[in-house]
């Protein structure tokens, strides 16, 4: 057993750059995510379906394509890219905030759509209730709709982590594959697939993979059946 | 407090085309379902915007379509009771009591809580979660929960159309003490003529989207004309009593009212106390003489004023008893062997085993009825 957790430096900063990339892609797509599930499911504006098309690109695109257009956008010379790092200093090209982008924009589809379902299903009857108490729509919205969807957040909020766990071609496309920087568990386990007597670590970081993203669905799902205990809906 | 509605909307196919002002206590928006009452009352509270019109409460302008005034739901302070309760499902009970007193203003906060739970015997229910409570316990919470916004208004749709009669009967006296014990008005939207008949000191009565009649209960309720169909038959006078005495012996209350005696079975009314009855139409039979020998116990001289034609082979006779007007149904067959025309003195004929439980209420306090 000892070879399992006998993990060399480069590996463990894989696995500790995998969390790293997946948490902050997953934390720093909810703001946005919300906000675009609550304009799909409420919203009547033209362009809708425009918009629910683009959310949903990186879901029927090759990731290498998705990858491709990051690097044209958001590289050192891309238009998004120059901006951000003129003004707000702010680098994505092969750093670790590269991958982090990258994978926040595989996850993206993932998360609004359940967070999108669990907006549909809440009663708006229920809101308005709330309206006729006093609440402006922002209480309303913050002490009715979000706890009512929480479980969709938190469904939403774990797809994408385990979306950013998995992710490789967009990754590897916009940012490479540089150990310590951008060398995410899947770019890890690729590169032990491509060196000979490499099958021992591939198996290793395939089974510490396996773990977290079960792991994390777990979590999930006992947080998932706490919240929906404590609201008691019928 | 008045409140004033004067608009129109449409809405697909349907048109509401409304116009009514009541000052009462407890206005009724009575028509059939689908006659646009709750779209009148959704105006009131801002939950629907109207094409056109104006409404005010209390003298404070809440839509005004020519000048573009729409005052936003939150900012009415005018308290809703759905017919579907409609509580936070992630919330205790209390904590549904308590949502509305965030946003009020400290200096109009007049409800108590305490005082609240009381009123509406919700007091064991405080920890529990909407889900656990029975339909009546959550239309009782409901309500508790839009009097503790300290509303300058309360409105209540269909509050207990999706109940059954015994959770009706549970229900309807927490109303009755709700609108003699506080002072907010109430409108109060309705397809039951037993509901309104018990509780209203105004109606207004809808039909297809337009206002068909408005004014004092006793008033309204004389007119059948006006009832939906399938409610003609609970039609009939509404006097307001006050309790004589009580009879022990034959388990009888004595009813004194501008009619004369008036005895229904037992009330646990205290005497003296305002008692509101309604006299069924169908209930009531004419003779032309003081009858003998029946069993009837209420007999009410008076002078034949209105005959109208019924539904089917029915007329409608309405009966001066010094003053109360009180109706009667029967067949036109009767109404011609009897030649019965108006000006006749007639006696009108009740039987106390009539009266019910939905149709002897509360009565409301005497100053309501000014």
């Amino acid at each position: 057993m000892n070879w399992l957790l006998d993990l060399t430096p480069d590996e463990w900063n894989a696995v500790r750059l995998s969390v790293k990339v997946a948490t902050v892609a997953m934390i720093a797509s909810l703001p946005p995510g919300i906000l675009i599930a609550l304009v799909l499911a409420r919203g009547q504006f033209w362009g809708k379906t425009l918009l629910n098309g683009l959310v949903h690109l990186p879901l029927i695109l090759p990731p290498v394509v998705i990858g491709y257009l990051l690097l044209l956008s958001f590289g050192r010379r891309g238009p998004a890219g120059a901006f951000l790092a003129e003004h707000f200093g702010i680098v994505f090209s092969f750093r670790w905030t590269g991958a982090a982008l990258a994978c926040a924009v595989m996850g993206f589809p993932l998360m609004v759509r359940a967070i999108r379902l669990s907006i549909e299903a809440v009663d708006r009857r229920i809101e308005a209730a709330a309206g006729t108490l006093g609440a402006n729509p922002l209480w309303v919205f913050g002490t009715i709709t979000l706890p009512l969807i929480l479980p969709g957040l938190i469904a939403g909020a774990i797809l994408s982590f385990a979306k950013a766990m998995g992710e490789f071609g967009a990754t590897i496309t916009f940012v490479s594959n540089i150990p310590n920087e951008t060398q995410t568990l899947p770019s890890a386990i690729y590169t032990f697939t491509q060196v000979p007597g490499g099958d021992a670590g591939a198996l290793r970081l395939t089974l510490i993979s396996f773990v977290i993203s079960m792991g994390a669905l777990v979590a999930s799902e006992v947080l998932a059946r706490r919240v929906g205990k404590r609201m008691d809906i019928e | 407090m008045t409140v004033v509605v004067d608009i129109s909307h449409r809405l697909g196919d349907f048109e509401v085309d409304a116009r009514f002002e009541s000052a009462g206590r407890l206005t009724a928006l009575f028509g059939p379902s689908g006659s646009g009452k709750t779209t009148l009352i959704n105006m009131i509270a801002g939950l629907i915007r109207p094409d056109k019109g104006r409404v005010e409460a209390d003298g404070r302008v809440l839509v005004d379509t020519d000048a573009g005034l729409f005052v936003p739901k939150h900012k009415r302070r005018i308290g809703m009771v759905f017919q579907d309760a409609r509580l936070f499902p992630h919330m205790s009970v209390a904590s549904n009591l308590r949502y509305g007193r965030w946003f009020t203003p400290t200096a109009e906060r007049y409800a108590d809580i305490n005082a609240v739970v009381d009123l509406l015997g919700i007091g064991p229910l405080l920890d529990r979660r909407p889900a656990k409570l029975s339909g009546g316990e959550k239309q009782r919470v409901a309500i508790g929960r839009a009097l503790l916004a300290s509303p300058r208004l309360l409105l209540m749709d269909e509050p207990l159309a999706s109940l059954d009669e015994a959770r009706k009967a549970e229900i309807l006296p927490y109303i009755e003490r709700l609108r003699d014990e506080t002072k907010i008005p109430i409108v109060y939207v309705s397809h039951s003529i037993t509901e309104v008949a018990r509780l209203a000191s105004d109606v207004v009565v809808v039909a297809q989207g337009k206002v068909a009649a408005c004014g004092p209960t006793g008033a309204i309720m004389q007119r059948l004309d006006l009832l939906p169909a399938e409610e003609r038959g609970e039609g009939g006078a509404v006097l307001d009593t006050a309790v004589l005495r009580h009879d022990e012996v034959f388990g009888m209350t004595v009813l004194g009212s501008a009619a004369g005696e008036i005895r229904v079975p037992l009330l646990a009314t205290p005497v003296g106390a305002p008692v509101r009855i309604r006299i069924r139409a169908r209930d009531v039979m004419i003779a032309t003489e003081q009858p003998t020998g029946l069993s009837a116990l209420n007999i009410l001289p008076g002078t034949i004023v209105a005959i109208a034609p019924g539904e089917g082979p029915t007329v409608e006779i309405g009966i001066d008893c010094n003053g109360a007007t009180v109706l009667a149904r029967i067949t036109e067959q009767s109404r011609q062997t009897l030649k019965l025309r108006l000006g006749r003195k007639v006696y009108a004929v009740i039987k106390t085993v009539s009266f019910d439980r939905a149709n002897t209420s509360i009565g409301l306090p005497v100053e309501a009825d000014g």
